[in-house]
């Protein structure tokens, strides 16, 4: 359902050439992407220095980014997108696309959480990854990744963006299988690679069908032309970028990569897995909200996509022991959450991209606390060997504690301001849908206060469980100031955006907004006390059943719905079943036709022949004779046909 | 433009350089390597020097730097020269690609004397033909370079290989035979059903002939039958894992990185500009051959425990891209096949060159030799992963814009085609991440913990193609301005058009 008054408000407001501060856009892209080069090709000479390189050139991006977001406020609303042309990529004829890019609310808006959260993580990684011996390789793929990432959310094309897209993708596959001396994380970055290469197919069809249909591939020349074209092709475009974002974002059906990607080092999970990569499957459904839009097939995929995933990571959240794997989890749920807000259109998409801000602070930091717990543990990640830990980590019981409640939407934390705006939004509509949607993002934050309080409770509280010769203690403060920050993020960000409309206001020019008309099915006041009643439930429930109760050392058997809860509703094993065995089998029996069969039957003359011809080699100069006897045969043939013709 | 003859100088410097090298007297033997490098660097240099007289706006006619001379004026022969976009870019790659192979063979034999002479003069006389093969613009002396090619690849495969390499020798030159003897038939046709006379061999004379349509579909058959066995398209592509596998990795990326190009660009100067009907005609059938090319030969690259065979097979994919460009008859097709043919030869180039480093290292091509190798020679690894993302087609390295530019190409008229090879994608990030993972990855292998990472000798071999494979992907703007005339060319004289895009030209409100 959208009006004609939501789609005028959805026109993005005109672009002009970057001038000033934001003419230096183009640093954004050279800082990381230098010190990427310069770690991989410097050679050793740099294990030293190396890190502490990419560290500033991370932040010295982020300056940049600052600078071009200060200077984009002081302009007017109507005059805050700007393109900047940094050379012709791809002039094929028709084909013609630049490497350009676009720099308005929503992009800068990436930048900064990129750039700051990114820098952040660089920073703690210092710590983290102090003993490691390929520390060096490790942050020149840091770098490579904000490099990466800001061309995702930078170019003014798609194309460009596809690049962005699958250097993002790279540089999860080498930081996944980082201690690729395992064989088990070295699958895991494979796995994460194939997934995405399934939503690649995605992207490059959709980037076909605009290129056929309209002419263009760039952002501005297929949002004029989309108001001209039929539903069909919208919605196929639609359903193929979302393709795409399933992989990247690890969204239903596409989503089983993710809880393996927890082999990466514990800040790649934070920065990659959780604050940046896996939320460019939501910026790319908002950027392209003028085609979402004509396409209200494609949205309510978009939109189920959103619903199933969110309770899908929820339940799978519920049963792990694995602390990351939890997390990466929750992960899942809450871009679900993200998703759905995409696919709801004008009402939905400015909270989409706030929860997706917010999630970037409160998750980072959960994930570097999870990263604190592990360093002091010896790098354990079973929960049910925690326990206690909020006394002797008190920095990290404190920054974690306020992500936990900034993910349960407890008031004022984050969450609340931005999940809730997702719910309510949810409960938007008529007929079926605003029940169905909203009912699930309902039960997901109940489930969610659940997971997550069972999280905390688990690690940071009850009996010590730990194995024997364990020590924890705080972490350095390389890593401890990154948290402090990202937990005040958790806490502040949300009131200081959500009640005051900053971030609608923000986003507007980009995304419109909902014009009037749109009151939820439930009254807003109903839904907040809803919401918080099933969070506050959640909670009790995890006190009741990991607080009071002891923690066994062993997870217990646990009921069929555990069970398969704890193997990620079988989603390995569907995909094993369905693509690889067939895949396996497929692959051998051809190589086995192929090396029998087709060159058996297409060769059967070459070997006739070539058992003819190996016994002429014996003779000294058998090839120059065989070869003037086909010459020899070549002009028979000839004349005999010329014969025949004339 | 100036009259001096830069193709046949271009052609004249190997060939000079193999007879200095093979004949060598017996105090200089010692330097045979150096000489010949130096000669393949100088074809570099007069290769570039040709280059900048190129013009990218487009000559007079099809091709520039033009030579012509009679040679058998009573057959219609001449020896007749000139290079278009296309010709051009091919030369260059493969000008660049030569010294990097002799570097890489450096120590294939290693013992001074005739043998090591032999060697190097082989590829050096192949660097002529190849250069002349390009750049011939008569029918017939196309020929008689496309024939005479075999012969030092023959004895490259034949006398240098590996243990099969008589099998995979005599193999690859009865392919070859069969398919260029169908050829002759037709180029002798083909003089036949032109204006004849003692030029009648010229391209020029020869495009838009009218002829009958039988006729002409069976001289399109006979040329594109040659030209389907060199480019190795399904179900004629067996030939070439035997031939790669058995050869040196430094002969395996002549024959596959550029001899075979031969076939492609065959397909597009004889097979569209000669017979644009009969190609149109063909069309249909080559484009599912194609596809099959590219499923197939993927498929069949997943299933390798052979490292050659393994490449081999990604190229088999590959070329079935090549050929899926050419035959969309699209321009952003024939720029994606064209620039794909450049990024091809380099990138197979990195991944020959790569695997023969670790065989040369471990003595095995098979695959499960291998574990953890990354833990010992990171730069051969790391050089190995670049390659590796190359043939996968990632973006920001160069076949990321031809595979995307071909897949474009088809798009715009055969949407179906487009989209399974589109799911090539896949079956690519399997085929190299799986090899990769299974040599690279895993506990460091102790017994070889000696093993020594990339020599000075071997950055040189791999720096060029490093350079290359990151340019062309951020940057694949010069060839495309050189490659553009002749693609617009091409399309003309197939006598077709681009699909326009669906909104743009059409009335608003247009609900296709």
């Amino acid at each position: 359902m959208h009006t004609l008054i939501t789609l005028a408000s959805s026109e993005p407001a005109a672009t002009s050439a970057a001038t000033g501060v934001t003419s230096y856009a183009w640093l954004l892209l050279a800082f990381p992407l230098f010190g990427a080069a310069l770690l991989l090709f410097g050679g050793r000479v740099l294990d030293k220095a190396g890190p502490m390189i990419a560290v500033l050139l991370s932040w010295a991006a982020c300056v940049v980014g600052v600078l071009i977001a200060i200077s984009m406020m002081g302009a007017d609303p109507s005059d805050r997108s700007h393109t900047l042309h940094l050379f012709s990529w791809v002039p094929a004829g028709t084909f013609d696309v630049n490497a350009s890019l676009l720099l308005d609310p929503l992009s800068i808006t990436f930048v900064l959480l990129v750039t700051f959260v990114g820098s952040l993580i660089h920073v703690y990684s210092l710590g983290y990854m102090e003993g490691d011996s390929d520390k060096r390789r490790f942050f020149a793929y840091l770098n490579l990744f904000v490099a990466a990432m800001l061309t995702v959310v930078l170019s003014d094309n798609y194309l460009m963006l596809y690049a962005g897209w699958e250097g993002v993708g790279l540089a999860s596959y080498l930081l996944i299988g980082f201690w690729y001396h395992k064989p088990a994380y070295a699958s895991a970055g494979n796995k994460a690679f194939f997934a995405n290469r399934v939503g690649d197919v995605g992207m490059s069809i959709a980037i076909m069908l605009m290129f056929v249909e309209f002419g263009r591939t760039d952002f501005a020349g297929v949002n004029a032309a989309a108001s001209q074209a039929s539903e069909g092709i919208l919605t196929a475009i639609g359903l193929m970028l979302l393709l795409g974002a399933c992989a990247k974002s690890a969204q239903f059906p596409l989503q089983s990569w993710l809880g393996d990607a927890m082999a990466g080092p514990t800040p790649v999970s934070a920065l990659i897995h959780a604050a940046t990569m896996v939320t460019a499957g939501v910026y790319l459904v908002v950027r392209s909200h003028v085609l979402f839009d004509l396409a209200p097939t494609a949205q309510l995929v978009v939109v189920i996509v959103g619903a199933v995933t969110l309770l899908y990571g929820a339940v799978v959240g519920c049963a792990k022991d694995d602390l990351k794997k939890a997390l990466a989890a929750s992960t899942m749920s809450q871009i679900g959450y993200m998703m759905l807000a995409a696919g709801l259109g004008p009402i939905g998409y400015a909270f989409a991209i706030f929860h997706l801000l917010t999630h970037g602070f409160f998750k980072a930091g959960m994930f570097l606390g999870a990263g604190s717990v592990m360093h002091a543990m010896d790098d354990q990640v079973n929960m049910r060997r925690f326990g206690g830990l909020a006394t002797l980590m008190k920095i990290t019981w404190v920054t974690f504690g306020l992500g936990w409640l900034a993910i349960m939407g407890v008031p004022p934390f984050a969450g609340f301001w931005s999940k809730d705006k997702i719910i309510e939004a949810a409960f938007v509509g008529e007929g079926w849908r605003p029940w169905v949607f909203g009912l699930a993002a309902l039960i997901g934050a109940g489930i969610t206060a659940f997971y997550m309080s069972r999280l905390f409770f688990m690690t940071f509280h009850g009996k010590r469980r730990w194995t024997d010769d364990q020590h924890p203690h705080e972490a350095p403060l390389s890593m401890t100031v990154p948290m402090i920050i990202l937990a005040v993020g958790s806490a502040g960000l949300g009131l200081i955006l959500g009640p005051t409309g900053i971030i609608t206001s923000w986003l507007e020019p980009v995304v419109g907004s909902a014009e009037g008309g749109h009151e939820p099915v439930l009254s807003v006041p109903v839904l907040t006390v809803l919401t918080l009643l099933l969070v506050a439930a959640g909670i009790a429930l995890a006190w009741w059943r990991y607080l009071r109760e002891s923690v066994p050392v062993v997870a217990p058997v646990g009921s069929l719905a555990t069970r398969a809860a704890r193997r990620d509703l079988f989603q390995d094993d569907i995909n094993e079943g369905l693509f690889m065995r067939p895949g396996i089998h497929l692959t051998r029996s051809l190589v086995f036709a192929d090396n029998k069969g087709i060159d058996g039957g297409v060769g059967g003359l070459a070997a006739f022949v070539g058992g003819l011809s190996a016994r002429a080699r014996r003779v000294q100069n058998g090839f120059v004779r065989s070869y003037a006897l086909t010459m020899l045969g070549g002009v028979v043939v000839i004349l005999g046909a010329l014969w025949v013709v004339q | 433009m100036s009259s001096f003859p830069w193709l046949t100088v271009l052609g004249a410097v190997p060939l000079v350089g193999s007879a200095v090298v093979a004949l060598l007297p017996k105090g200089l033997a010692g330097r045979a390597r150096e000489i010949a490098l130096g000669f393949a660097l100088v074809t570099l240099g007069v290769a570039i020097a040709a280059a900048t007289q190129f013009q990218t706006s487009g000559g007079s006619g099809q091709f520039q730097l033009v030579e012509k001379h009679s040679w058998i004026p009573e057959f219609g022969v001449s020896y007749a020269l000139g290079v278009d976009g296309i010709a051009l870019v091919l030369i260059l790659m493969s000008v660049v690609l030569v010294p990097v192979c002799l570097l890489a063979a450096w120590n294939d034999v290693p013992e001074t004397g005739r043998r090591q002479q032999g060697y190097f003069a082989l590829m050096l006389v192949l660097e002529m033909f190849i250069i002349g093969v390009f750049s011939s613009t008569d029918v017939f002396l196309f020929y008689v370079f496309f024939e005479a090619m075999l012969v030092p690849v023959y004895f490259l495969i034949g006398s240098f290989g590996g243990e099969q390499r008589h099998y995979a020798a005599v193999k690859f030159l009865l392919y070859s035979l069969v398919g260029g003897l169908v050829m002759l038939v037709a180029v002798i046709a083909l003089y036949l059903y032109g204006p004849g006379g003692s030029e009648g061999f010229l391209i020029e004379r020869l495009t838009g002939l009218q002829i009958d349509p039988t006729a002409e579909r069976l001289m399109f058959l006979g040329f594109f039958f040659a030209f389907a066995v060199k480019a190795p398209m399904w179900p004629v592509h067996t030939w070439l894992p035997d031939a790669a596998t058995e050869a040196k990795p430094a002969t395996a990326v002549l024959l596959v990185g550029i001899l075979d190009k031969v076939g492609t660009f065959g397909m597009i100067r004889f097979c569209l500009q000669l017979f644009p009907d009969a190609s149109r005609w063909a069309t249909p059938v080559i484009i599912v051959l194609a596809v099959i090319s590219v499923i197939y030969g993927a498929l069949l690259a997943i299933g390798q425990t052979d490292m050659m065979r393994l490449i081999a097979y990604t190229s088999v994919s590959h070329f079935g891209f090549m050929v899926l460009g050419i035959f969309a008859m699209t321009t952003v097709g024939g720029y994606g096949s064209t620039l794909y043919m450049v990024n091809h030869g380099f990138t197979t180039a990195a991944l020959f060159i790569i695997a023969g480093m670790l065989v040369q290292r471990r003595g095995s091509k098979f695959i499960p030799d291998y574990t953890g190798w990354q833990r010992i020679t990171p730069v051969i690894a790391g050089v190995f992963l670049l390659a590796g993302m190359s043939t996968l087609a990632l973006p920001g390295l160069n076949s990321f814009v031809s595979e995307f530019l071909v897949l474009v190409g088809t798009f715009e008229r055969y949407k179906a085609a487009a989209i399974i090879a589109t799911l090539g994608i896949v079956l690519a990030a399997l085929y190299i991440l799986l090899w990769y993972m299974r040599t690279m990855t895993g506990p460091k292998p102790e017994q070889y913990a000696g093993t020594k990472d990339m020599s000075h000798r071997e950055r040189w071999v791999v720096a060029p193609l490093v350079i290359v494979m990151l340019g062309l992907g951020v940057y694949p703007k010069p060839v495309l301005d050189v490659i553009r005339p002749a693609v617009n060319t091409t399309l003309q004289h197939v006598g077709v058009t681009d699909p326009p895009p669906s909104i743009g030209t059409t009335a608003e409100g247009s609900t296709k």
